[in-house]
């Protein structure tokens, strides 16, 4: 039919062609064909230069496991500290650098990275995918999230760790009241981790908009999607809120600028509203791929298509729409005008609104469902639970005037844990039972994962629900230690031991993991009769995903024969082969209809090098080294020019002009 | 299974807009715009509050700032109209303009490199000082990576590689200086035209 020939080129088989259409059963030519194509270099040499978008979505998730395990510890150290009144095991500058960094990691460090890894995984594989948009790209994301983190730890051997609180407010953090390293090693750390997590949100946008496969219209992605897609658009527009302020401070601190320098005209208020520009869609960055998870998996548990899918997809939007508007919840106490106030607590309250709407989809699909009691079902509905009450406290600390009376207690502490743990920490552990037979191809073990929820479940609750009541007595937060006769040593020792419960749950996974890797049961491709594109394919996925690219005709393409919604069903075994070199389809961004044949980048060391030489970069201002940043960035500029060369394999150049010797390299792949 | 034709045949790798690198330049867009409009508010934030002289030297000089818009917006066309001459299969046109480009780019650097030696204050000497070369060093970085992203064109074009089906890296690369341009409009109007609005 209609072959679009330019008006004036014929015709060129690199430039333009029908591709080839049909089947690929396992262990035909063209699966083998795909399998050489896409396997990545063996042993440290792929270690370093492979840019497959499962490897780098789990590394993301080890490496975010990690952090929140060192997080975790800090955790218990203080709480240890806080169990009894008048405690010496910590001084009060330990302390003060504990809280902080234990801020700074689970909420930079873990909360958002952990949602990337399951993002970077399941994306291409929801979408039906051969990988990522921007695959370099990915790995650099997720090399400079790994040299950030150990960036922002490296001072903390030396004692000498951020200890302003993970806001950081000024003029505390600023270069009079904090002259060490401290603040300096948090303050570069957080820009140089900005550029991990806005390229991470470029390419999951484009990924989405350009990479989905044929008829998966934008009305039939994964609820996940949306959460990951509103996250990291809210990323997008967001952190260069925080990285400018964390520059400013820099050079206030480094430079002598006087951006929050009261003295000279500076304000401090300013470093509040920059950080919680930023700081509050961050919360919901971290929430709501948490809830797509959930909306995602439960439904599978339920035997049922999620409830409400129109409307669960609008309130995650909405969510972030008015996420953008609250940021001054967190300045209530700062003396701002009452007509600010009044505004913004309104936006705060409205925000329970989508978030109820998601409730109630939830619950709905328990209700109208059949519920299977495996252990992500568990994990999911304790999350329900946990947002419910952490939603409630929420809408408590959204009141001005309550707002008053409990800013700067424990309250707010419990209420962060309650919406931070149970809607991150719980969505992502039932996250990892659910998709960990795609990852290896084993179960995990039922037995234990039971166990792990509940212990989990109950030390959680015993840890930061006494914290309300904390709050309530006046407990201020931040305080290294206490005295008995304020009438918090109970609550305290509760809370004590319920976070360490907690953590004995979390161990019970970490051993269900270790045992389940070896040992579990051999997983089919879809052990859950799951719905999703991702279990039509085996456990753990081929290095190129789809041998062929599936069509898309419903939301459920594995549920289409039993829901029988329409008469259309999407195709899973024949559909673009594509097998000349690494290659998928792009795709029109509403509609999903096939647009071009991406050409993708194989294996390169180059978002390495990039990422080193950045972070090296940041090493050199941390110590004022001018000549070696000199060097670090003529460095990067010659591995950017390198990245961003024209290539013909990947179409990038004219195939016209001069290129009979060397035409052949985009072939031979 | 007729939800599209499936014997159509497709473009293959970076072709202009369908590329994803386009879609990549175009989010960069939106965070950097962002970054900028942190700037600008910082700015308005401390100058609605401030208690000084506000730009310290007074009212500042508009004639050769606006000179500068005038090469900066001229480099934007002439990077227009480099990348249309690709269409047009005129690819020494292409790399005459993409030169000039950059020359005019090169110019718009030295004359801010003058105003910024004209200052009586620098980064430290006070709030405004810090504001201005914060910003207007922001801006100016921007400018000078883009004049590297044009040089690279102009390498690339004279090496031969583009064609007028295979151009993407132009389309971006031309995006992305049409944006440095743009936010300069704002950072103009707010460091030099906004001060007026007070004396009015």
């Amino acid at each position: 039919m209609a072959i679009s020939d330019k008006k004036h080129n014929l015709p060129d088989n690199r430039l333009e062609r029908v591709p080839e259409y049909g089947c690929a059963p396992t262990g035909s030519t063209v699966e083998m064909r795909l399998a050489h194509t896409w396997e990545c270099n063996p042993g440290w040499r792929g270690w370093f230069s492979t840019v497959d978008h499962k490897t780098i979505g789990i590394r993301y998730l080890i490496t975010a496991f990690i952090f929140l395990i060192i997080g975790g510890i800090e955790a218990l150290i203080m709480r240890a500290q806080l169990s009894l009144p008048d405690q010496t095991l910590l001084t009060p500058e330990q302390y003060n650098q504990l809280f902080t960094m234990h801020g700074i990691t689970m909420i930079f460090l873990y909360a958002l990275p952990i949602l990337s890894g399951f993002s970077n995984y399941l994306w291409p594989l929801l979408l039906g995918s051969r990988d990522m948009a921007f695959p370099r790209l990915n790995a650099l994301s997720y090399w400079i999230f790994l040299f950030a983190g150990v960036f922002m730890y490296a001072s903390f051997p030396l004692g000498q760790a951020p200890n302003a609180g993970w806001f950081n407010y000024v003029p505390f953090s600023g270069p009079i009241y904090n002259t060490g390293p401290n603040i300096d090693v948090f303050a570069l750390g957080m820009v140089l981790l900005g550029i991990s997590t806005t390229v991470g949100a470029v390419n999951f946008i484009v990924t989405l908009f350009k990479m989905r496969a044929p008829g998966m219209t934008i009305n039939r992605v994964p609820i996940l999607v949306w959460g990951t897609l509103t996250a990291s658009v809210a990323n997008l527009i967001t952190i260069p809120a925080v990285s400018l302020a964390f520059l400013l401070l820099w050079l206030d601190r480094q430079v002598g600028t006087q951006f929050f320098d009261v003295a000279n005209g500076g304000k401090p208020l300013l470093w509040q509203h920059l950080f919680w520009i930023f700081g509050h869609p961050w919360v919901y960055a971290i929430v709501l791929p948490a809830m797509g998870i959930v909306s995602d998996a439960l439904p599978t548990f339920c035997r049922r298509p999620l409830v409400g899918y129109t409307a669960v997809a609008l309130a995650t939007m909405a969510t972030m729409m008015f996420g953008f508007v609250v940021w001054v919840h967190h300045m209530f106490a700062t003396g701002l005008p009452t007509i600010s106030l009044s505004i913004f607590g309104a936006a705060s309250m409205a925000i329970s609104i989508p978030s109820a709407v998601a409730v109630f989809a939830w619950i709905a699909t328990i209700w109208l469902g059949r519920p299977v009691f495996k252990t992500p079902f568990l994990f999911f509905a304790g999350f329900v639970i946990l947002f419910v009450i952490g939603g409630l406290s929420g809408v408590m600390v959204a009141a001005v005037s309550l707002n008053w009376q409990l800013n700067e207690t424990y309250f707010v502490v419990a209420h962060l844990h309650y919406v931070l743990l149970g809607i991150n920490v719980f969505p992502v552990i039932g996250g990892i039972y659910y998709w960990f037979p795609k990852f290896t191809g084993r179960m995990m073990n039922e037995k234990l994962g039971k166990w792990s929820f509940w212990v989990m479940f109950i030390g959680f609750n015993a840890a930061f629900f006494p914290m309300h009541i904390a709050g309530l007595l006046g407990m201020p937060r931040r305080i290294y230690t206490y005295s008995s006769h304020m009438g918090w040593d109970t609550v305290n020792m509760i809370t004590s031991i319920g976070s360490f419960i907690f953590a004995i749950g979390i161990l019970i996974f970490l051993v269900n993991v270790m045992i389940s890797l070896k040992r579990g049961v051999l997983a089919g491709s879809n052990p859950w009769d799951a719905a999703t594109l991702e279990w039509s394919i085996s456990s753990p996925p081929p290095a190129y995903n789809f041998a062929v690219i599936p069509i898309i005709a419903s939301r459920h393409p594995l549920w289409e024969n039993r829901l029988n919604e329409s008469s259309e069903r999407s195709s899973l075994s024949e559909g673009y082969l594509l097998t000349a070199g690494h290659e998928t389809i792009g795709t029109s961004p509403i509609d999903a209809k096939p647009q071009v044949i991406l050409k993708m980048p194989g294996d390169s060391y180059i978002p390495f090098f990039v990422g080193l030489f950045v972070s090296l970069l940041f090493v050199g201002l941390l110590f004022h080294w001018w000549s070696f940043i000199g060097v670090m960035t003529a460095a990067c500029c010659i591995t950017l020019i390198l990245w961003m060369w024209p290539q013909k394999s990947l179409a990038q150049r004219t195939v016209f002009n001069a290129d009979h010797s060397s035409q052949n390299n985009s072939e031979k792949i | 299974m007729n939800l599209f034709d499936h014997n159509r045949s497709l473009p293959i790798g970076s072709d202009a807009k369908l590329s994803t690198g386009w879609w990549g330049v175009l989010a960069l867009i939106v965070t950097e715009s962002a970054l900028f409009a942190y700037l600008l508010f910082t700015y308005f934030y401390l100058s609605a509050q401030t208690e000084q002289q506000w730009p310290p030297e007074g009212l500042p000089s508009l004639t050769m700032p606006i000179i500068n818009t005038i090469i900066l917006l001229a480099s934007s066309v002439s990077v227009w109209a480099s990348e249309h001459y690709i269409r047009l299969k005129q690819i020494r046109w292409s790399i005459g303009l993409m030169a000039l480009s950059i020359i005019l780019g090169i110019s718009f650097v030295l004359i801010q490199l003058i105003e910024w030696h004209k200052k009586p204050y620098d980064m430290t000497s006070d709030l405004y000082g810090s504001l201005y070369f914060t910003i207007t060093g922001f801006h100016m970085c921007h400018v000078v990576i883009g004049i590297v992203v044009l040089l690279l064109l102009l390498v690339w074009l004279s090496l031969g590689y583009f064609d007028d089906r295979r151009h993407a890296a132009v389309t971006i690369g031309g995006v992305y200086w049409h944006f440095v341009d743009v936010v300069w409009l704002f950072v103009f109007a707010t460091l030099y035209l906004f001060p007026y609005s007070d004396s009015v």
